[in-house]
């Protein structure tokens, strides 16, 4: 009787230390109905995920930490950056995310220890969990080129988390006088957001054109295709022809350094003084997947396709643009596609039941200009360890599709706006 | 069935169209009606549907181009997309998205939606 009890506690205690499992350790916490779930960032991911995961078990205690009190979204973020909508358009907070029964806490993630399975934050915090959702989105990559520094970006914005960064870059592009340069330098893949660049560069050259008219806008990339970009070439040539100019990788776009000194971006080819820099650079998962050791070394985070489990750590979900998500691009629609696939998932493990295998759709929008909006769309599902597009689904709009089209999907944009931002903050 | 292969491959005006959609409702409403039944009292969504109200609003009160999909017809939900993925019904996404789901899948995701208030 005795020699029986030890040794299942010693199967118990050995089981645990292993972090072998979930089943053993779960089973008593959901009977009591105190399961714990911990999401880390309040984006489109995380605030998704944090209100799906109450909705799908009320008795699940869902904690969801995040810095800010107030949410700044990037779609159509370079709409505000041309002058045609303002900042606070962008911003929300999160009551709607605290009326679903969502434990609110506004403080940084610094550590996390998955083995004992807590999270500690700069507040002196700790947070246990049974599960952790991590959805810290996307940091600058700092070190990547030389020159670039945080300092740097206050005088080249990068504009690429929206907030103080949009507003600087709008500031610089009203202050220039007509007749500037204006140059924006693009990253090598992968990035949040990739046809966000070229949706930047057409609405500052909507801007340029009906303002600054004899100003120049030249988009220094790192790459020699990009996402819509028929269709985005197509919209330039006709919308401002002699305005903007694209540089590809293969002519000699990669910036290799800058000096924010001089605001100068520098080629192999060329050295661009600008009157106006916004610097796109290098990125990676957010950084407490770092430290939770959930990056690789790429910097960005592989998960399972069905679970968003880590492929790393057990019991961490990463979802969003710090995702490896296949052929899912870094976006809003799919941050929140994810985020409520991986709350079904979360909630059917820790009731030891197997999720099921998932389908998943991306569709973004960009403006070419305020009435003309293109789009992407895809479906995805797991493949060979990874989301991959559904075979025959997917693609861009019609490259000849008429203005009448174009009007519709830029009105489309800002109904997708409007719909899931309800959706995730409301 | 016979409906299905005299709608294939040709424009329909939207009119005609809608007017054979609701036969077409008809025939498959039993079918659906089972599978409705089945799905709604599940807080949980079937394969495929959750990317749905990234675009179609949830709430009543939201002014969106798109349709909500909560409380429609299954069997319309259902030929609408039967529509988009043959190419019958112009559209600016759904084509591309239709393409992605089999007849299985949107049965499901039409049922569960029917199933809402």
């Amino acid at each position: 009787m005795n020699g029986k009890r030890t040794s299942r506690r010693h199967f118990l205690k050995t089981a645990i230390a292993a972090g072998a499992s979930t089943a053993l350790r779960q089973a008593p916490a959901v009977a009591q109905g105190t399961s714990r779930v911990v999401v880390v960032g309040g984006g489109f991911a995380g605030s998704t995920c944090a209100r799906a995961l109450k909705r799908l078990d009320a008795k699940l205690q869902v904690t969801m930490v995040e810095a800010s009190p107030t949410f700044t979204a990037c779609p159509l973020s370079n709409a505000v950056i041309a002058g045609l909508r303002e900042l606070k358009a962008q911003q929300f907070t999160y009551e709607g995310v605290a009326g679903d029964e969502v434990k609110l806490v506004v403080a940084t993630a610094i550590a996390i220890d998955s083995q004992a399975r807590t999270v500690a934050l700069d507040s002196g915090e700790t947070l246990s969990y049974n599960r952790l959702v991590l959805a810290p989105g996307i940091d600058i990559r700092w070190d990547a080129l030389p020159g670039y520094d945080e300092a740097a970006a206050n005088r080249m914005p990068h504009a690429w988390k929206a907030g103080e960064q949009t507003t600087l870059l709008r500031r610089q592009l009203e202050a220039m006088e007509d007749g500037g340069l204006v140059v924006i330098s693009v990253p090598a893949n992968p990035f949040r957001c990739p046809p966000g660049p070229y949706e930047r560069a057409s609405l500052i050259a909507y801007y340029l054109s009906t303002r600054k008219p004899r100003s120049k806008l030249i988009v220094l990339d790192s790459k020699d295709v990009f996402s819509k970009q028929r269709l985005f070439q197509n919209g330039w040539k006709e919308l401002y022809p002699g305005l903007l100019e694209w540089v590809s990788l293969s002519s000699g776009g990669k910036v290799t350094s800058v000096d924010p000194t001089t605001n100068t971006l520098v080629t192999d080819f060329a050295k661009h003084e600008a009157k106006v820099a916004n610097v796109i650079p290098p990125q990676k998962a957010g950084r407490i997947a770092e430290r939770a050791g959930v990056a690789d070394q790429t910097g960005w985070c592989a998960i399972d396709p069905v679970t968003f489990e880590s492929r790393l750590q057990p019991n961490i979900h990463v979802i969003g643009d710090a995702a490896i998500a296949g052929g899912m691009p870094k976006s809003a629609f799919a941050a929140n596609a994810q985020a409520k696939v991986c709350a079904a998932a979360v909630v059917k493990l820790l009731r030891g039941e197997t999720p099921v295998s998932p389908k998943l759709i991306n569709t973004c929008y960009s403006l070419v200009a305020p009435d003309y909006g293109i789009s992407i769309a895809g479906v995805y599902h797991p493949a060979n360890g990874q989301l991959a597009e559904v075979p025959g689904s997917g693609g861009i709009s019609q490259v000849d599709a008429p203005r009448s089209t174009r009007s519709l999907e830029a009105t489309l944009a800002n109904d997708w706006f409007r719909t899931i931002t309800t959706e995730v903050f409301r | 069935m016979n409906l299905e292969r005299r709608l294939e491959g040709r424009l329909v005006p939207l009119n005609v169209l809608s007017m054979k959609l609701t036969r077409l409702s008809i025939a498959a409403a039993a079918v659906l009606a089972s599978i409705a039944a089945a799905m709604a009292a599940s807080p949980e969504s079937p394969v495929g549907a959750a990317s749905c109200s990234g675009c179609h609003p949830a709430r009543p009160d939201l002014e969106s181009a798109v349709p909500r999909l909560a409380g429609r017809n299954a069997a319309d939900i259902v030929a609408q997309m039967r529509a988009f993925r043959s190419g019958q019904r112009a559209a600016t996404v759904m084509d591309r998205i239709a393409k992605g789901y089999s007849d299985a899948e949107v049965e499901a995701i039409a049922a569960w939606y029917a199933a809402q208030q």
